[in-house]
């Protein structure tokens, strides 16, 4: 019996490896003018490499 | 750290430094709130006493659950311990002098008188001004030499209202398309507008330019009326909606936002969802409003039940449009689960002071659109540069370990810290917290998890 579901997610351990290129969006420079937050943002590179 | 929570009919268990996200059964979901407080031993029968009389749960079940939780464990995927601070000022230390998205303040006036407004009807506490193309022209030569090796560069039409000096707009996005190309950079501009002055040129001119445009709707008529009314005191509701539609209609799916504003007259903020959904609208954000204590439009502690009640009802309400096959976007449920930024960006708090910063129209420069007016925050001016390193290092080394609260916080890789200006505003300092804020995005979260499971699971 599984008790279990595990969503895929991106992991953020690994993401020390190859992040920090800098190229993504300011956190606060969309609709979101008072509330800075980075949940909703893209990563550049991912996108790069579609 | 790990962190859990019951929504929209979920156990959740959302594992902080690794990012894993787990949808568990009644036994794992209290098997894991013991799992680090307690000995197996006393979990293991703790549990069997816990579910003695349930048919369906057996104690080699509970066994079987609480070895599923060992191998996560071992997995890295629950329990992982937080090994990111000695990594949080990296990003900004080797970006460092790179600046990479400006906020233009093309007009500091405006042709609304909105009392709710931060920026004083656009005036900013200072003198009614516009910005000269001159000024434009050079702040963006400024952002070209100071961007580095950062090819897309960001820049927001801001004020007041930028379509009062909109001819302004066009020329310098004319300059900026003229030499993006040479210096091997991509601008992407957004306007914000509050729609009064739409008209087709307005229209056609942003649809071909800017790669998002940030419309301000507060939703119900009666309510957007309240605040948003011009200087002879009517409402502007009547005039912008058409406009509106029409910019959204002629739009052709590139990005746009109706931007609302709830306050003590509207923490049911959910109709007003509903209104701009009913007037075609599909990419929505509403926030709530920041006040001084004391204002009337400050959210009470009685308003404040009320909205965190109204996300959970509009996460239910975007699941159920969703399954219809007529979705819609809000902005603060967006999340990415298997993309979304990496680490460094994640604990490096906010960019205002460092790649971000405003400009105002005789181009002094500003940590962020929030900061103008404050002398002690003013950084330089697009002729000499940043002058202001105290001011600057103060931004650069604010980050999410630098906040004790946010240490404890289970959703600080979601905030990155939270926005400086609230925090200022709230506390003096910049790297306070603004409490109320840090409650209802903690909700908005546990609300954007749900339903991005939700989703996940075709359910």
């Amino acid at each position: 019996m599984t008790h279990i579901k595990t969503i895929e997610t991106k992991n953020l351990c690994d993401s020390a490896k190859n992040g920090g290129c800098g190229e993504c969006q300011t956190s606060c420079q969309s609709a979101c003018k008072t509330s800075c937050g980075i949940a909703n943002q893209q990563c550049e590179s991912k996108k790069a490499d579609k | 750290m790990i962190h859990q929570y019951k929504l929209g009919g979920y156990n959740i268990v959302l594992d902080v430094p690794s990012g894993s996200l787990h949808v568990v059964d009644e036994v794992a979901y209290d098997i894991i709130g013991l799992f680090e407080k307690e000995s197996k031993e006393n979990i293991l029968s703790a549990m069997k006493e816990k579910y003695a009389d349930r048919e369906d749960i057996t104690p080699s079940d509970v066994e079987e659950c609480y070895a599923q939780v060992e191998s996560l464990r071992d997995m890295g995927k629950l329990f992982v311990p937080d090994n990111f601070e000695s990594m949080a000022g990296k990003l900004k230390e080797k970006t460092s002098g790179v600046v990479k998205a400006l906020c233009l303040h093309i007009a500091h006036t405006c042709n609304l008188n909105c009392s709710y407004c931060f920026a004083s009807q656009g005036k900013y506490h200072g003198e009614r001004a516009v910005m000269s193309y001159e000024v434009g022209k050079r702040a963006l030569d400024f952002l070209i030499e100071n961007s580095g090796t950062r090819r897309n560069l960001e820049v927001d039409f801001f004020g007041g209202e930028p379509l009062l000096n909109f001819e302004v707009v066009k020329e310098l996005v004319k300059y900026a398309r003229s030499i993006e190309g040479a210096a091997g950079k991509n601008f992407r501009f957004t306007l914000t507008t509050n729609g009064m002055l739409i008209d087709d040129d307005v229209i056609d001119f942003s649809n071909r330019e800017m790669s998002n445009v940030v419309l301000s709707l507060d939703g119900r008529k009666e309510i957007h009326d309240r605040f948003r009314v011009d200087y002879a005191g009517r409402g502007s509701f009547d005039t912008i909606v058409p406009k509106f539609q029409k910019l959204v209609e002629a739009r052709g799916g590139k990005n746009y936002y109706m931007r609302g504003t709830f306050t003590h007259a509207n923490p049911d903020f959910l109709e007003d969802i509903k209104v701009m959904l009913d007037l075609g609208f599909k990419e929505l954000s509403m926030e709530p409003v920041v006040a001084a204590p004391g204002d009337p439009a400050e959210l009470t502690e009685a308003d404040i039940k009320v909205v965190m009640e109204q996300y959970e009802k509009l996460a239910e309400l975007m699941l159920k449009k969703h399954k219809e096959g007529d979705p819609f976007t809000f902005y603060h449920y967006m999340i990415d689960l298997k993309g979304g930024p990496c680490i460094y960006k994640r604990i490096s708090g906010c960019g205002s002071g460092t790649e971000y910063m405003a400009v105002t129209p005789w181009g002094d420069l500003y940590p962020c659109h929030q900061f103008v007016g404050d002398e002690k925050y003013k950084l330089g001016n697009i002729y000499d540069g940043v002058t202001n390193k105290e001011a600057q290092a103060e931004f650069a080394s604010c980050n999410v370990y630098k906040k004790k609260e946010c240490r404890d916080c289970w959703a600080r890789l979601y905030c990155s810290g939270g926005c400086a200006a609230n925090a200022y505003h709230a506390t003096g300092s910049i790297t306070g917290i603004y409490e109320k804020g840090c409650e209802l995005f903690k909700k908005r979260m546990e609300c954007a998890l749900m339903l991005a499971i939700a989703k996940e699971l075709g359910e």
